[in-house]
């Protein structure tokens, strides 16, 4: 039962997270005084996109066509630990926060190996650059999660939340530094403005779109989709971890419900904030992006210093 | 029985180095053979068809070959039983000293580095004989290569044998001595004979510390075995005194920054198989010395040592992998990255001395068996990756990574053998690097159980680090097999180069590999049998490890940190073949059309204009700028009226390690002024030298009278 409801809610993780980017774009769109396109524009491109032929260059070796299924699997396997509308499920037990981020590089190690098969410059570019960024963004994030690991003494997702819940509304200095660290990684992580920009075309100012430049059809939908997902995954990271209320803790249909309606709730509020966030920010040349990780490192330091500090007691 | 196992292995080492004399005297040996089969005509006609001179090099070879092998084999059995009996054996050999005989101790710990050497052994003796063949008519004899090889391994098993100070550091003289000759052995390169005796200064250097540091708990246990040692009780002054030898010894055999230099130098130097050995293997020797040394002989451990530890470990590691990026020789990168590997592994042994210190045995325990963990890992990709180099350096005689490019496309098995060692070595789920890093970030997570806060503070910042470096290492290992494997050619003898053709030389890395896929999923018994060696060590083990069955790990308590590995890989297949069925199957398996790549429209495409690995590591050289010695210069040469149209470019990019300049160059610097300023007694004129002996010769006959 536990299993299958487990199963259940990977499927729909994996099945919503297009509807998030669309309704993320809504946002920005009405932000910006545009008509936006049907929240279920995303559904539409991915079916076109996998209906396509894919095209792939002469000198691609069998990591570029494997790349795209094996960065789909791992986002979705990741996607799988995170809990997102019920805590306790038995595959957060698989792996734990550390493994999580170990799958995103997994998928990321493979994505910027695609990069450099084809042998052009802008394929190698983009996986340096994906590299740098993710290299300067992992130190934060673990430093975010190792704040939220000490107070709750676990780095079991599931685990993690529960304490949460059960500590009731405290405010914390460190979870609030935290959790602010973590929005900046998870912007550089996900290819967000002001660190990459997702739809620009423009060569020399993108990383994730330039490592992915010779996908077409089919492959690229499925970097697409994964893409999406990997958006939802620290989406519900954030409001799960610092905001867990409403997740439901039993598997009651009544419960359930009241999970996935906060859940959205709490989604279309931190969908809103980044879709602002967006709209004033621009876009930030390469080599700033070193200051603005060193800075999210900074606020998690700071978090895990009051943390130390001010909340262990003896 | 584990005992003659681990004897039987020092044997075939040490036979096998013997037999490598015979390379050239095939006529003499041909003669002795016949001469002896005289009464069997039979046997005479197979011995003349090995010794006829068309014969006798492959023969010879290969023998040599599978001496070490059995060497490998026995040192695994050795280490197996040693670890699944636990069982502690002892002998005395009438060896050494007259009032001393050699001491033996062959207890779970030793078998464990046991069975390290023996995996990488067998590997290593696969390999051999397909790579040694171009030694064959080169400058140098064979009989060098294999002499010292079959003594070094004797050494480095020696070593671990050892329970007497006195048999300890002759076994390890004879691997450092026998290293050299292994790391000179193409001496026709000046900057190969340099390496060679900067690691011949290195090891003196480290010999002396390490002595001393025997010397300490010597002079106060009044004898040179371990029994004694381990029974003395010292004051906290001396034996911080020792330990601290002991780590400046061990940790300059094991290349930990600052005294790192000598190893990026060294080990390209050697034949590959042999610096797959010096990096996987002996680095872990170093190891095994300082853990043997640390927990075993001293009776107490200081905080302050763990510290120490911790913080020499956190440089090397972000150093090591740092300075690896920037490098474009194959094995001179791989060199570094065991730097960085071998700060990994002091970072866990660190956070074992503080628990321990701090009255926590538990969480030391679990510090040691991650540690444990990531000697046996390094050693498998790392042996793995230095081998892969060797095959490629034996095909294309192309070390630069400048030069490679394609050779997915053109050794098929090897670059899938290789990407297995980069996926590992990058610390990735669900292989083994990573399983030893997840257990290190889990000892971290239990720093709140420290008593003081700046040691609950500086842990984390060390782990955020170890975060920092593995990352970096995804990078760098991005950055090696994006540029040699994958891409176009960059040069046309890579370009016409084609699979590895000797079988023994794709087996020995591909036994590694899997074994990195093996231990990557199943760590469980892995770990299990590592309480045998924590149990004999410090008297505590993790009971908890395979609580939820023997395909998780958890290695704190089930609520606090789990981990399946096999389930992970399960997951993975699984969601790879349903996309697979949904999205190839299913969409009338529509093919990928081939086609050229986009070129912005301008057209012609050349390899020239890949990324580059030079270019590839740049934003880290610029991010990382402080920690770098970078010297860029770009010369011009200009022609029309005002200089307008550039006619040649020229970039220069040197990028040196700074512990040249801080710590070798001074170190150099004042033993050159003192010996200066010593010599000013050397006037050249005989008549201070008359006097300096009529002076010696009066103070002698004041001090006689």
């Amino acid at each position: 039962m536990a299993w299958l409801l487990a199963l259940l809610q990977t499927l729909l993780f994996i099945a919503s997270a297009p509807l998030l980017a669309g309704w993320l774009k809504k946002v920005k769109c009405r932000l910006q005084n545009r008509r936006s396109p049907s929240i279920i524009q995303p559904y539409r491109d991915l079916r076109k996109l996998w209906r396509k032929e894919p095209i792939v260059a002469h000198s691609a070796s069998w990591i570029f066509k494997a790349t795209p299924y094996i960065v789909l699997s791992t986002t979705v396997l990741t996607a799988s630990i995170v809990p997102l509308i019920a805590v306790n499920l038995p595959t957060a037990k698989i792996a734990d926060v550390v493994v999580l981020i170990g799958f995103f590089a997994l998928g990321r190690f493979f994505l910027a190996l695609a990069g450099m098969d084809i042998g052009t410059a802008f394929g190698g570019m983009g996986s340096s650059r994906e590299m740098t960024v993710s290299s300067l963004a992992e130190p934060a994030m673990l430093m975010a999660v190792f704040t939220l690991a000490m107070s709750a003494s676990t780095t079991n997702l599931s685990e993690a939340m529960k304490y949460v819940l059960n500590t009731g509304l405290v405010l914390r200095p460190s979870f609030v530094f935290a959790m602010l660290g973590l929005m900046l990684v998870a912007v550089a992580e996900t290819g967000r403005i002001p660190v990459d920009n997702p739809t620009t075309h423009l060569e020399l100012t993108m990383i994730h779109e330039a490592m992915i430049l010779e996908y077409s059809g089919r492959h690229l939908g499925l970097i697409e989709w994964a893409s999406q997902i990997k958006l939802m995954i620290y989406g519900v990271l954030i409001v799960n971890i610092f905001f867990p209320w409403g997740i439901a803790q039993s598997f009651s249909l009544e419960s359930l419900g009241i999970g996935a309606m906060s859940l959205l709730l709490k989604l279309i509020g931190l969908t809103v904030l980044l879709g602002l966030s967006e709209v004033v920010l621009a876009k930030m040349r390469v080599f700033r992006v070193q200051e603005y990780l060193s800075f999210a490192y900074l606020l998690t330091l700071l978090g895990m210093l009051s943390h130390i500090i001010l909340e262990v007691q003896h | 029985m584990s005992l003659f196992f681990a004897y039987l292995s020092v044997v075939a080492a040490l036979a096998s180095g013997f037999l490598a004399l015979a390379t050239d005297k095939r006529s003499e040996l041909d003669r002795l053979v016949r001469l002896l089969s005289q009464p069997w005509p039979k046997l005479q006609v197979r011995a003349e068809g090995i010794f006829s001179a068309a014969h006798y090099a492959e023969f010879h070879r290969n023998s040599l070959f599978i001496l070490l092998g059995i060497s490998g084999v026995s040192a695994v059995l050795a280490g197996g039983t040693a670890l699944l009996s636990g069982v502690v054996t002892t002998d005395t050999l009438p060896f050494g000293l007259p009032w001393l005989n050699w001491h033996i101790r062959f207890d779970a710990l030793s078998g464990f580095f046991y069975l390290l050497i023996g995996l990488s052994l067998i590997a290593v003796s696969l390999f051999g004989p397909g790579y040694v063949r171009e030694f064959e008519h080169g400058k140098h004899s064979l009989a060098v290569l294999g002499l010292f090889t079959g003594f070094f391994v004797a050494g480095m098993e020696l070593v671990l044998l050892a329970d007497d100070a006195f048999f300890f550091v002759i076994a390890w003289e004879l691997m450092s001595l026998s290293s050299y000759f292994l790391v000179a052995f193409q001496h026709e390169h000046a900057s190969n004979r340099r390496a060679a005796f900067l690691y011949l200064l290195m090891a003196v250097v480290g010999a002396i510390a390490i002595i001393l540091a025997y010397g300490v708990l010597a002079s106060f246990s009044g004898g040179l075995t371990f029994d004694h040692f381990r029974s003395l009780k010292l004051t906290p002054v001396w034996s911080s005194v020792a330990f601290t030898l002991a780590l400046i010894g061990f940790g300059m055999k094991a290349g930990l920054v600052p005294f790192h230099a000598w190893l990026p130098e060294a080990h390209p130097a050697a034949p590959s198989h042999v610096s797959a050995l010096m990096s996987g293997v002996m680095l872990k020797i170093a190891v095994y010395g300082f853990i043997r040394f640390t927990f075993d002989l001293l009776d107490e451990v200081f905080w302050q040592w763990g510290l120490l530890a911790l913080l020499l470990g956190t440089a090397s590691a972000v150093l090591g992998i740092l300075y690896a990026m920037q490098q474009q020789n194959l094995k001179r990168l791989l060199a570094y990255s065991s730097v960085e590997n071998i700060g990994i592994i002091f970072i866990a042994l660190g956070l074992a001395l503080i628990f321990f210190s701090g009255g926590q045995p538990r969480l030391g325990t679990l510090g040691i068996v991650a540690a444990l963990m990531h000697c046996l890992n390094h050693s498998l990709f790392k042996s793995l990756l230095f081998l892969g180099a060797g095959a490629i350096l034996h095909n294309t005689h192309e070390q630069s990574m400048e030069n490679m490019g394609g050779l997915i496309h053109r050794m098929p098995r090897l670059s899938g053998i290789f990407l297995i060692g980069c996926i590992s070595i990058s610390g990735l789920p669900p292989f083994n690097g990573f399983v030893s890093e997840w257990l290190i970030f889990q000892t971290a997570l239990q720093t709140g159980n420290v008593d003081s806060g700046v040691i609950r503070s500086l842990i984390p910042t060390a782990s955020a680090v170890l975060a920092l470096t593995s990352a970096l290492a995804a990078g760098c290992f991005v950055n090696v097999y994006g540029v040699a494997f994958l891409g176009l050619p960059r040069s046309r003898h890579v370009a016409s180069c084609h699979e590895v053709s000797h079988r023994g030389m794709l087996a020995g890395p591909a036994m590694l590999a899997v074994l990195c896929v093996l231990f990557g999923i199943f760590p469980a018994p892995v770990i299990e049998s590592l309480n045998v060696v924590t149990g004999q060590l410090v008297g505590n083990t993790l009971p908890q490890v395979s609580a939820m069955g023997w395909l998780w790990v958890s290695p704190v308590a089930q609520e606090v940190a789990s981990y399946s590995p096999f389930l992970v890989l399960v997951g993975i297949l699984l969601t790879v073949w349903l996309c697979y069925q949904l999205f190839y199957r299913q969409s009338g398996r529509l093919e990928a059309r081939r086609a050229d790549p986009w070129d912005c429209g301008f057209g012609g495409l050349n390899a020239r204009m890949q990324y580059s690995c030079t270019g590839f590591a740049m934003p880290f050289r610029r991010i990382f700028q402080p920690v770098f010695d970078v010297e860029e210069t770009i010369e011009e040469q200009k022609s029309g009226p005002d200089g307008f149209h550039t006619q040649r470019l020229r970039y220069q990019l040197r990028v040196s390690d700074r512990s040249w300049a801080f710590v070798y160059q001074p170190v150099a610097r004042s033993v050159l002024n003192l010996s200066k300023w010593a010599s000013r007694i050397q006037t050249g004129n005989i008549r201070t030298y008359i006097a300096y002996s009529f002076f010696t010769l009066i103070i002698l006959l004041w001090g006689i009278s």
